[in-house]
């Protein structure tokens, strides 16, 4: 296999989960980009949370502007998606899956110590602002469960153990820094 | 000679450490002065192999695997570098390996040998031979084709996929008509579609086109989860190179005919499996089910004339168009004809994919194939065909994976998911689970699935508190009926069939 660079996408190689500092320019030049695709409101949404981190609210009345829609309904898009968010997450973004292969593989367990280990909840950002832990169901990697997601890579087979590894080598580079 | 070296480039090896299992290969080559060429080659499905490294040194395909990161300098020690045997973790001939030996591979022929993205190994390996064929056919002599095959549609519902064809190509031609892929993928237990994507996406680019001339369909949208990355930028790398060669676009294998494809990111939300919310979805909309009828194949996206097709679906065309369709349709019994990708997840020693002709027994694949629970205790409980469907306690494994059979003990095939569960699980939980898992993915549209799941959970929680479990039982049974009877779609529809499944044969587990 080898593969040619993705284009289209801008990306922040500083941080896995985007830029987080916005100006309405962003998002006038996503949507100039996107908007004459049929049906170019979830793409756009995408590219928004792919560049900043997350869908700035105050950018739902832009993107209503240029697609002569309500921010009613912008909003009820954004809003009816599990993938978008509306808040800056964390420096990474660490998804649990929690559907019945992993379940069956010890998931449960998994999950209550993932929580307990960065003691916050679902949809919750840690107090470093390292990690936002969201729920996920199906990874697609059910035979060799149980599966998380971490930015863009999935690791499987994951132990409590295997996962304190990971969030230590995930934390590390920051913490050398202070 | 130069020593090829096959590393996969899947998820599930990705996930397991591929990308530094083929570093440390290159790197200690590199250090031993061996020629050797590192080749990323899809997954054969054997996942609980993963990584799973071929030595191609002159004498076939010498396996090893399980490799994680931490095996490769003994491997390297004991001779991977030669393919040579010795090591606990080699398998020797991988084609040889009774796993796929005993399969019936049409759909998967290719994966795990080719390179995804090579335009020439997919045409060596009988790649774009189907495509090449329907551009010199009438319309109506490939939809007659895929008639012959009796191919169903793979992704649950299991509907004739030349009846919806044979209506979208009924439909007036001087108007615009879509081929949308549903790869959205959502049930547990599935990942049968991402292989195709991940391992053989020419495979699915050529059953549209060849849809595509069917119908007269000239735009095909791919509508994959956003769970699947991996699989997202094998298909734009894939659809960029078959439009180089000459296989999507403005003339499609000098057809003289035009099919241009893109990919669109689904954004977390199951019922956008569901074809018409994800046909919404498409639009930029919410994703609210849809009344039927009208039929997406007379009115679909953007209101025109739409083929909605499983991944599977479509990746069995080009099988059916090279070599005709009776040639798949010899496989399989009574209306279920073709072969079945199974694939077998959760607690199995050995998970992974297996295709084979429709009518093997449930029992024969958990145990031949599966050999027994990873963990090692007995098993108690298995949910076929994604979390809309029934658990099937032991006395019903003898049932054989055909649409009819399945059907008649109230269960499904479904997309061919099979989870397994040991004797530690407690089916009462999956019984809330399964009401639960409505409650986060409920399109909202209708109150018995909105407000049912809400209610169920509830139900559930107080029976297996022991509230009044009688009274609530009853209820439990009632809510059940509700929600089967009063939902616009399956997903209200059929999250009672697990739950029903629980009450009906592991009672005990549901009283907590
Ligand atoms: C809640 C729900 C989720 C579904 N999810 C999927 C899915 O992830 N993939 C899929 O191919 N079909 C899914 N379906 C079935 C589709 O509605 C539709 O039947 C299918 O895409 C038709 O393609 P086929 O005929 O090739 O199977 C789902 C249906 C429901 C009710
Ligand atoms: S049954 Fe549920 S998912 Fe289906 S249309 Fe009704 S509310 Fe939406
Ligand atoms: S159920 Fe967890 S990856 Fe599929
Ligand atoms: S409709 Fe699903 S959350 Fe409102």
């Amino acid at each position: 296999m080898h593969m040619s660079a993705q284009s289209g996408q801008p990306l922040n190689p500083g941080s896995s989960t985007g830029s987080m500092e916005w100006n309405p320019d962003m998002i006038r030049s996503i949507v100039s980009d996107l908007k004459a695709k049929p049906g170019s409101l979830l793409p756009i949404l995408h590219a928004i949370q792919d560049w900043i981190g997350f869908i700035p609210p105050d950018a739902v009345p832009l993107i209503a502007e240029a697609l002569q829609q309500t921010r009613a309904e912008v909003h009820g898009v954004i809003s009816f998606y599990h993938h978008f968010r509306t808040t800056p997450p964390g420096s990474h973004v660490v998804q649990v899956c929690r559907a019945e292969a992993c379940q069956a593989m010890g998931g449960r367990a998994l999950e209550q110590h993932v929580r307990q280990r960065l003691a916050v909840d679902y949809h919750q950002t840690t107090a470093d602002r390292e990690i936002t832990l969201e729920p996920v169901y199906c990874l697609g990697n059910c035979a060799c469960a149980p599966s998380i997601r971490v930015d863009d890579s999935i690791h499987g087979r994951m132990t409590p153990e295997k996962f304190d590894r990971l969030t230590e080598q995930l934390t590390t580079s920051t913490l050398e820094l202070k | 000679m130069t020593t090829k070296i096959y590393v996969p480039c899947d998820t599930t090896a990705l996930s397991l450490g591929a990308d530094q299992v083929a570093q440390l290969i290159e790197q200690q080559a590199a250090e031993q002065g061996g020629d050797i060429e590192v080749i990323r080659n899809g997954s054969r499905g054997l996942c609980w192999l993963e990584p799973l490294v071929e030595v191609d040194a002159g004498q076939g395909r010498v396996a090893y695997g399980p490799v994680e990161p931490h095996d490769v300098a003994g491997l390297v020690a004991a001779g991977l570098l030669e393919g040579k045997s010795g090591h606990d973790l080699w398998l020797g001939n991988i084609e040889d390996h009774p796993y796929l030996e005993r399969q019936q591979r049409l759909t998967f022929a290719r994966i795990g040998i080719t390179d995804p993205l090579s335009v020439d190994d997919y045409r060596a390996h009988g790649g774009f031979d189907g495509l090449a064929r329907a551009a010199g056919m009438e319309p109506q002599g490939i939809v007659d084709e895929v008639k012959t095959s009796g191919l169903r549609g793979r992704g649950g519902a299991a509907f004739p996929t030349a009846i919806k064809w044979q209506t979208v190509h009924d439909q007036p031609w001087q108007q615009q008509k879509y081929i949308v892929c549903n790869a959205d993928e959502g049930d547990s237990g599935s990942f049968a579609d991402r292989l195709v994507m991940e391992c053989d996406p020419f495979m699915l680019i050529e059953g549209m086109a060849i849809a595509g001339l069917a119908v007269g369909a000239t735009q095909g949208y791919i509508y994959l989860r956003s769970e699947y990355p991996v699989a997202q930028k094998m298909l734009n790398e894939a659809i960029a190179r078959a439009e180089a060669a000459g296989y999507l676009g403005g003339n499609v294998c000098d057809s003289g005919r035009a099919f241009h494809l893109e990919v669109r990111l689904g954004a977390g939300a199951y019922i956008c499996g569901e074809e018409t919310s994800l046909l919404e979805s498409l639009e930029g909309k919410r994703g609210l089910v849809r009344a039927k009828p009208p039929l997406p194949a007379i009115v679909g996206l953007f209101g025109q004339p739409t083929v909605v097709n499983n991944v599977l679906s479509l990746a069995a065309v080009p099988f059916i168009l090279a070599q005709g369709g009776e040639a798949y349709a010899n496989y399989g019994l009574g209306r279920s004809r073709g072969t079945l990708p199974v694939q077998l997840a959760g607690n199995i020693r050995r998970g992974g994919l297996i295709e084979l002709a429709f009518g093997v027994s449930l029992k024969a694949l958990l145990e031949d194939f599966g050999g027994g629970t990873a963990t090692g205790r007995p098993m108690k409980a298995v949910q076929v065909g994604g979390p809309l469907m029934a658990y099937l306690p032991e006395s019903q494994w003898d049932t054989p994976m055909d649409y009819e059979a399945f059907a008649a003990i109230g269960a499904g095939v479904g997309h061919g998911g099979v989870v397994v569960f040991d004797d530690s699980v407690d089916m009462g939980e999956q019984a809330r689970f399964a009401m639960e898992f409505c409650t986060v993915e409920s399109c909202g549209k209708c109150t018995p699935c909105r407000i049912g799941s809400v209610r169920g959970v509830e139900v559930i929680d107080r029976i297996r508190a022991g509230e009044n479990r009688e009274a609530n039982l009853g209820l439990l049974e009632d809510l059940c009926e509700t929600m089967v009877d009063g939902s616009l779609c399956a997903m209200g529809g059929m999250t009672p069939f697990p739950v029903q499944s629980v009450m009906k044969h592991f009672p005990d587990d549901l009283a907590g």
